[in-house]
């Protein structure tokens, strides 16, 4: 059996998206060090449905960090303090015995809280709805060597696709902003050979979207941090430039 | 009295498809949009229906329990897809691709059923990197490939280690498109929890709404199951926490029957659990085996540290039963020795519940940097998992659940034997046969999806044009409505309780995992059909549902799902006790070779053992849709 | 009914107003409002450092500041009505001024309404106190700019203040402790805006090359340090010293006002 941590912690509990929420203070002892931060809070719903008390509700699926359904606040840090780590796989070993720690949802406007820690980020799925695809109805598509693609932008591309789509950028901006994934979406496509012809549609497409639901960037940088990918800040920059391009191209485009 | 139909196309294995792409009832262009159709899940195979069907002009409803499409647990696929596109010149064709499937499946798959596979396969590749998914790329800017899972040639497409993700994020921007042109209609967080049948066909399904708990019904001319697999029977399982195998049960319960549920696949190279908290167990790629040896000491009560355990008090296990492939065999016969060494009480860790995979030799052989550059990201997420240094002590591995062969019986259309109702993906049972080949599960997936459903599902939606979906104020809806929404408020309406359904889960997946895991026996599985009615038994009386049904409630949406496992585990372990033949994933101890590995009994067992819902309490009914194999010569696997 | 797409549920931060004409469609949106900032932000640091630089005419003495002065004044020679060029940068200056201004408040509206602040502390990694200031130095090098003109430019403060006679107003200015106390408060202010800023314009102007992006925050340390050292030396000399008016009689330079403009 591994060691055991004593721990105390402050969950936020809300029942539904316009309720007050509210701290639950509770005493989570014997904690396995080996048991994730997810795993953590099974053992205190345990421990909270056997008192008869609803356990705590929070998003979580795949455990194993790559889903982005799970993520809260953890101490004042989106995915808690362990760089590069979506919550599930933050594990218990990095606390110490008798440490406090403060659990609270994503907070933005957007997403809005929908019990306890389970929030809403369908803006997100709106963002990509607004452009973050190829137009390549099945079947159309010529062979896949027909167009060669440089190592170095297949890599780029793939290091903007690694985004799981968790949130945690905006949880942890100042402004909830969303350009760490909206940019991230957008050079993914934007960098290959095959989303070329729709770029600039999507460009001004997505940016607007992503300002109808969050705030504007002020290059803190918060949002590199708590990304467990490690999505760069240089896509950001390469979304303003595409972006601002987009605005001139799509309008000669459209006179063509 | 069903009877089993696989609709197998005349001709040779080669032409099959074509002559039957051709035979099908089409739809005209412009009739599409007078049909509906349902997809629920939105995984490779969902998302990719979805999507193609929606190119194509029909009315999409596509459902998922998840905040969004891009969740599904597709999305945790590490190694690659297969794709018979031979770019490595290294003699791979469509018909190898069809031979090592159907070998690795141990010869209980459909030939028909797995050349299509393999045709399909070249066009996945183009359609994915279509749509951009950033496959791996050498310096000349075309495809790279590796070999995966000991197959002989390269065919291995990959993205880093997130293949299921960028897979998956293509299908589920295709299905976003679709979504904002207004051909999809997306539901996300909304359970599906019966199919509705009138007159024996597939009309629609009955969703909870786990927002309000609402529940509520959709129609359609066509329900398409992508629902995944039912590895979560065994509790700890590389699955997600939230997959299920409720969707297709209902469907099971509503007359599609359910095909070789026995069968499942190990990964042996999971994380062992730490303790009893352990909520799921986490895949590490199989490719350490390439370099990792696989060891665990020789005396049980091995008290020393690793480093100070001599070369000769080492138990290489593997290396020594099998000198030809040593640490390279195949995932069973991996798991099956590593379970064999533990249940001896030579596990190493604190649990004693794992073997060692130790790098100590390929270190000191090609120095850390190499490995380093070779594996650095899964040492990572070991240590980041374990809190231990896989560069200074070895890493423990165990087997664990990773993938389901069965599931609903489907013809050669894809269709149950519910007509409208189709299953795709993992969902089904149709291509692995009794094992599944490495990187092949996110090639059927999509196969599904792209390239089969869009084509099939017309010939039988071409015969309803003008007739409209039924309306969900039938009888057949308002029925099944009124018993969803009273299955799902005797949980909380019953008072009291003792414990939660989280441990309820986990003691069926204990009786799971010990009698009908890794190997079976008569024994074991008679004591497991006496086990598992009696824990369900309990389960319904004694489990503990808080909260009200009128809202979000996680203990609600996972007593439903809990207490179909234990109806579906029954049969399970019915279906292995049957099958007195080993085969693939299907380890039964009664029959083996002089060496211990797995032996068929094609004489009696080369079947689809698939089995009808007759009502509660009553016995299934077995049907078997005999296996012919014409082109691929069965033999028996040795890696000695 | 579940929540689908057709259902718009999803709280948004504002209203999409009609399309301007292009170019202005491009300040409608807040990156567009962020390249304004950053492009007016590149002029007001250039006129900042210009400022800075001329001022070092201080250590010369006074008629060095005098002929500075005029020359400014002279810019254009003889091609335009005298002060014309200067009126033009100074216009162009409040211009730049105003839509920096009016940009940064509309972002951090538009920000205010999209964050809802957490209970708990906030433990911040990246986020930096020049970066998370910025909406504080930002009014604060605004009240003090006002100040600066309302004391040296029209003289409202003081009453030694000689229309055209900049060395004896800056040097009576200064001379008074609390005066040069507000003067080295505004100027470490404008300092740290101006490190976050120097920075920020390139990732919001899109200026990117993983080669050189090293280089950008030396750049904004830099920039920033010259400007503290340059604009904190002239209250700190002539507090100490350095700068005085013992040979310079007050008001010995100055002119009309119809003249100085």
């Amino acid at each position: 059996m591994s060691k055991t941590l004593n721990l105390k912690l402050k969950i936020w509990r809300q029942s539904g998206p316009h309720a007050q929420g509210a701290f639950l203070e509770v005493d989570a002892n014997d904690i396995p060090e080996d048991a994730s931060f997810l795993e953590m809070l099974d053992i205190v719903n345990e421990r909270l449905i056997a008192d008869d008390v609803e356990p705590i509700t929070f998003g979580h699926d795949c455990r194993e960090g790559i889903c982005g359904t799970c993520g809260v606040m953890i101490n004042g840090q989106a995915h808690g303090p362990e760089k590069a780590t979506t919550t599930c796989q933050l594990h218990m070993r990095k606390f110490n015995d008798g440490d406090q720690i403060v659990v609270e949802p994503w907070k933005a406007t957007s997403f809005p809280v929908l019990k306890d820690l389970m929030v809403d980020r369908r803006a997100f799925d709106r963002i990509v709805e607004a452009g973050g695809y190829i137009s390549a109805p099945t079947g159309t598509a010529p062979d896949a060597n027909e167009i060669p693609i440089p190592k170095e932008v297949a890599d780029s591309s793939m290091d903007a696709a690694a985004c799981i789509g968790c949130g945690a950028c905006v949880a942890a901006c100042p402004n909830s902003a969303a350009q760490l994934f909206t940019s991230a979406k957008l050079h993914h496509l934007n960098v290959l050979p095959q989303g070329q012809p729709e770029r600039w549609r999507r460009t001004e497409a997505m940016v607007e979207t992503m300002e109808d639901f969050f705030g504007s960037c002020t290059n803190h940088g918060e949002c590199h941090e708590a990304c467990p990918k490690e999505i760069s800040l240089d896509f950001i920059a390469f979304m303003n430039r595409d972006y601002v391009r987009a605005k001139i191209t799509n309008r000669s485009l459209a006179s063509q | 009295m069903v009877t089993l139909d696989a609709k197998i196309p005349d001709g040779p294995v080669q032409d099959k498809w074509d002559n039957h792409k051709f035979s099908v009832k089409l739809v005209n262009p412009a009739n599409k949009r007078k049909f509906d159709v349902i997809v629920v899940g939105t995984g490779l195979a969902g998302a990719s229906a979805a999507a193609s069907l929606a190119e194509l002009g029909y009315n999409v409803k596509v459902f998922t329990f998840h905040d969004s499409p891009r969740r599904a647990h597709s999305i945790a696929a590490q190694g690659g897809i297969n794709g018979a596109k031979n770019y490595r010149n290294d003699g791979d064709s469509v018909y190898r691709l069809f031979y090592d499937t159907v070998k690795g499946g141990d010869y209980r798959s459909r030939e028909a059923n797995v050349y299509r596979l393999a045709q399909v396969s070249v066009d996945i590749i183009d359609q994915c990197a279509a749509q951009g998914v950033p496959f791996a790329r050498e310096y000349g800017g075309l495809l790279a490939n590796r070999s995966f899972g000991g197959a002989q040639v390269s065919r291995t497409f990959y993205a880093r280690g997130q293949t299921g993700q960028q897979l998956l994020l293509g299908a589920y921007q295709a299905l976003a498109g679709q979504i904002a042109a207004g051909k999809v209609t997306l539901y996300n967080r909304s359970d599906v929890l019966d199919i509705v049948t009138k007159d024996g066909a597939a009309r629609g399904i009955v969703v909870r709404d786990m927002l309000t708990g609402q529940v509520h019904a959709h129609s359609a001319h066509a329900v398409v199951l992508a629902t995944g697999g039912y590895g979560n029977v065994y509790y700890l399982s590389t699955n997600a926490m939230a997959s299920n195998v409720t969707a297709a049960w209902r469907a099971h319960r509503k007359g599609a029957l359910f095909a070789n549920p026995c069968y499942s696949q190990i990964h042996p190279t999971c994380i062992p659990a730490s303790d009893e908290f352990q909520s799921k167990l986490t895949l590490m790629s199989e490719s350490l085996r390439n370099d990792g040896r696989i060891w665990v000491p020789r005396d049980h009560d091995e008290t020393r540290a690793v480093a100070d355990i001599p070369e000769d008090d080492r138990y290489y296990y593997l290396e020594e039963k099998y000198p030809a492939f040593g640490n390279l065999v195949p995932r069973d016969v991996a798991s099956r020795n590593a379970k064999t060494v533990v249940d001896e009480g030579r596990g190493v860790g604190p649990l004693k519940n794992g073997v060692y995979l130790d790098f100590a030799a390929a270190i000191a052989r090609d120095g850390e940097q190499a490995v380093r550059e070779r594996y650095g990201n899964l040492f990572q997420m070991y240590e980041r998992i374990t809190g231990e240094d896989p560069y200074s002590v070895p890493m423990r591995i165990y087997p664990a659940i990773h993938y389901t062969m069965g599931g609903l019986w489907v013809d050669y259309n894809l269709m149950t034997t519910v007509p409208g109702l189709y299953a795709l993906g993992e969902a089904n049972f149709s291509d692995h046969g009794a094992n599944r080949l490495g990187a092949s599960a996110l090639m059927q997936g999509l196969a599904d999806g792209y390239f089969v459903l869009p084509y099939t599902i017309g010939d039988y939606l071409a015969p309803k044009l003008g007739e409209a979906a039924l309306s969900t104020d039938d009888p057949a809806f308002t029925d099944a409505i009124q018993a969803v929404d009273n299955r799902t408020r005797r949980w909380t309406s019953k008072k009291g309780g003792t414990h939660g359904v989280e441990y309820y889960h986990r003691e069926l997946g204990k009786i799971v995992w010990e009698y009908c895991g890794m190997a079976r026996n008569e024994a074991g599985l008679e004591k497991a059909l006496s086990e598992i009615p009696a824990l369900r038994e309990e389960f319904r009386k004694n489990v503990k549902v808080l909260g009200t049904p009128d809202g979000i409630n996680t203990m609600l949406e996972k007593v439903n799902r809990v207490d179909d496992f234990m109806e579906f585990a029954e049969l399970k372990a019915r279906d292995a006790l049957h099958r007195a033949e080993s085969c693939g994933g299907h380890f039964r101890e009664e029959s083996q070779t002089e060496e211990g590995e797995a032996l068929r009994d094609d004489e009696h067992f080369a079947y689809v053992g698939a089995w009808e819902w007759n009502g509660d309490d009553q016995a299934q009914t077995l049907h078997k849709e005999a296996l012919n194999f014409e082109n691929v010569a069965l033999t028996q696997r040795s890696y000695k | 009914m579940a929540q689908t797409i057709a259902d718009h549920s999803v709280p948004t931060v504002r209203k999409r107003a009609p399309q301007l004409p292009w170019p202005l469609n491009l300040y409608q949106t807040a990156i567009g409002k962020k390249y304004a900032m950053a492009l007016t932000g590149i002029g007001l640091l250039g006129f900042v450092v210009v400022h800075m630089i001329g001022n070092l005419h201080l250590y010369e003495g006074p008629t060095e500041v005098h002929e500075y002065a005029e020359a400014l004044r002279d810019l254009g020679g003889h091609l335009v009505p005298r002060t014309g060029v200067l009126w033009v940068l100074r216009l162009g200056l409040i211009a730049m001024f105003a839509t920096h201004i009016h940009a940064a408040y509309s972002l951090s509206r538009m920000s205010h309404k999209a964050d809802k602040s957490y209970v708990g502390k906030r433990d911040f990694v990246a986020a930096n106190f020049a970066s998370r200031t910025m909406r504080w130095t930002g009014p604060i090098v605004l009240l003090y700019v006002l100040f600066h003109l309302a004391d040296l430019t029209w003289g409202w403060l003081n009453d030694d203040w000689y229309a055209g006679d900049p060395y004896n107003n800056v040097y009576v200015s200064l001379s008074a402790l609390p005066i040069a106390i507000i003067y080295i408060v505004a100027n470490v202010a404008l300092a740290v805006h101006i490190f976050h800023g120097a920075w920020s314009m390139f990732q919001t102007l899109g200026i990117n090359n993983p080669k050189y992006n090293g280089m950008r925050k030396g750049f904004a340390r830099g920039i920033a340090g010259l400007i503290l050292i340059g604009n904190l030396s002239f209250p700190l000399a002539v507090q100490g010293g350095l700068i005085d008016i013992d040979n310079h009689t007050p008001g010995s330079y100055a002119i009309d006002t119809e003249e100085n403009g």
